[in-house]
């Protein structure tokens, strides 16, 4: 089975989010940037699938240089091979266009990315890779496991969780339940030295325009002060949360 | 032309999110001059939406989608797209809709916003306020092409009423290859979801361990709420991953938010954020926590929690 594993480059969830250029531009002074959360479930996902079921991982990226760091580090969890699109990751519809051309050309099984990056929180990618390829799709993957060519999958569904089966070429839409928490690895030394002599390809991208475009950012207004109330008095509580909030 | 909206449901009525879908849309209608048309399917009784501005229902009964699949709920609304010439399809954020909607943008050649929370701030460029960066941010966002599709935020651009009346219209969409076949469904059906919830209570760390989450569902019962834990509390096993909101959560978005016990890390409030009302109760003063909520109690949850109940109880006898 051969695994593309969709990684995006993303700011740690820590990261204070501030804009340059009159707020037309992410400020990325001072940023550390990880493997997007729901993507490095999936890739510890596959990392299963390579070692039980002898998959082939290949881990790719759409964007500039500057995320290939991001790429070695999936090399150095386990990924076999990595690929770059060499083109800023501008709008979801045109990644999602990259990485088809990468999938048709690589003949992958299993598609696997995030449900969303936790930067622009799109949310659109991998189902539209699944509509590009003309693949089966299971978004909010929780649970995931491969038998030839059928597959079994849970998907998260508001307020409870569902089983389906379907079949290969299939495309995930990732998020933590696909391996636990406890289950993600940390490079070791070993890893990141073999990392440093795996393949990582630069492909140039295929044409495609952008069908959205961002045009500016702002931050939300900064909250008022926090009205105290004391906790020998919540009745006052009470009457805050009916007569001034409105919300019981 | 029109504006084409699915209003979603879930076992033959409608969800609250499909009227707020609704609302968007008629307001969209309203800037463009043009009517709404809603896509529902399998629903019993339709007319509810001729009060948040929906003009025209494409109805359509059909047991094999009876089970959410997304290929055919996509494919469905294409061809209802298709047929009323729609300019902008409106969709809202559940996991169905955010399964569902790409795959029709790739099916109609659209350009898809996800997490809108504004009437669209200009129709020609089309642009709209999404949120981005979990909540910490907004971003205007112009779509571009012929076909748009907005996705709408829960609990963000609210319900407006409008006396109007919705004509139905039997509706016969093609059922392409599903796919993706549902073997079995895991689902409470006496709670609220956070999806769905007005309120939510919320629990961490500061519980000491899911022996005390009692109290929690509790307080959670009296309001009528959804209950949810932070990311260390599912971490460790106290309740599933299905309660943990924040960054890599759940979104919340709901009236009010209580959080017991959770010191406030800035991946949880990113995800917190859109809710409109924020109370936390906590021993520590200096929990960040504080400084995003709207009101706080210093103290010590295992005191304030069953006193909060017992008011809140007597409140509610009163009303």
């Amino acid at each position: 089975m051969k695994i593309l594993v969709c990684i995006s480059h993303v700011p740690d969830t820590t990261s204070k989010i501030n804009f340059s250029d009159d707020n037309t531009k992410f400020d990325t002074t001072g940023v550390q940037f990880v493997i997007n959360p729901n993507d490095e479930f999936g890739l510890t996902r596959a990392m299963w699938f390579k070692e039980k079921q002898g998959a082939q991982v290949t881990v790719v990226n759409v964007g500039g240089a500057e995320t290939e760091p991001t790429l070695r580090k999936a090399l150095a969890i386990g990924a076999d091979d990595a690929i770059r699109v060499n083109t800023p990751a501008t709008d979801g519809f045109s990644v999602a266009k990259q990485l088809t051309s990468v999938i048709n050309s690589g003949g992958y099984d299993l598609v696997i990315a995030g449900r969303e990056s936790i930067d622009y929180n799109g949310g659109m990618v991998p189902g539209m890779i699944a509509g590009l390829t003309n693949a089966n799709f299971v978004n909010n993957c929780i649970g995931l496991e491969v038998d030839g060519t059928s597959a079994k999958a849970v998907r998260e569904i508001d307020g409870g969780k569902e089983t389906v089966s379907t079949s290969l070429p299939l495309v995930i839409g990732g998020q933590k339940g696909l391996v636990e928490e406890s289950d993600l690895r940390i490079p070791n030394m070993r890893g990141i030295m073999m990392a440093r002599k795996k393949p990582l390809n630069v492909v140039e991208p295929v044409g495609t325009s952008a069908e959205t475009a961002s045009v500016s950012f702002e931050k939300p207004t900064p909250k008022g002060a926090v009205t105290l109330v004391s906790p020998d008095n919540i009745d006052e509580l009470v009457n805050l949360l009916h007569n001034e909030a409105k919300v019981i | 032309m029109s504006v084409l909206v699915y209003t979603e449901s879930e076992q033959g009525a409608f969800k609250k999110a499909a009227f707020e879908v609704a609302s968007y849309a008629k307001a969209v209608a309203n800037q463009l001059g043009t009517t709404v048309t809603a896509v529902a399917i399998n629903v019993n009784d339709v007319s509810a939406l001729g009060n948040y501005g929906v003009d025209k229902v494409l109805n359509i009964s059909n047991t094999q989608l009876d089970n959410f699949n997304a290929n055919a709920y996509a494919s469905a609304i294409k061809e209802a797209a298709e047929k009323e010439s729609a300019q902008v399809v409106v969709v809202s954020s559940t996991a169905d809709s955010k399964y569902l909607a790409p795959l029709l943008a790739v099916s109609l050649n659209a350009g898809y916003t996800s997490n809108v929370v504004e009437a669209p701030s200009s129709k020609s460029p089309f642009t709209v306020k999404r949120t981005a960066f979990t909540n910490k941010a907004f971003e205007m966002t112009q779509i571009n092409t012929a076909i748009k599709i907005v996705g709408v935020s829960n609990n963000a651009f609210g319900l407006v009423e409008n006396t109007g009346s919705a004509s139905a219209e039997d509706f016969s969409p093609s059922i392409p290859d599903l796919g993706v076949t549902v073997e079995s469904v895991d689902k409470a059906t006496d709670k609220v979801t956070i999806a769905d919830a007005e309120i939510v209570v919320s629990g961490g760390r500061g519980l000491k361990g899911p022996e005390n989450w009692d109290m929690i569902e509790e307080l959670a019962d009296v309001l009528g709420a959804a209950t949810a834990c932070s990311k260390p509390v599912s971490d460790l096993g106290w309740r599933p991953h299905s309660e943990h909101v924040g960054q890599t959560g759940k979104p919340v978005a709901s009236n009010l938010y209580i959080a017991i016990g959770i010191s406030g890390a800035i991946q949880h409030l990113a995800g917190i954020n859109a809710s409109k009302v924020k109370v936390v109760i906590n021993t520590d003063s200096e929990a960040p926590f504080f400084k995003a909520a709207d009101y706080g109690v210093v103290g010590d949850a295992f005191q304030v929690v069953p006193e909060l109940i017992e008011k809140l109880k007597a409140f509610k006898a009163q009303q």
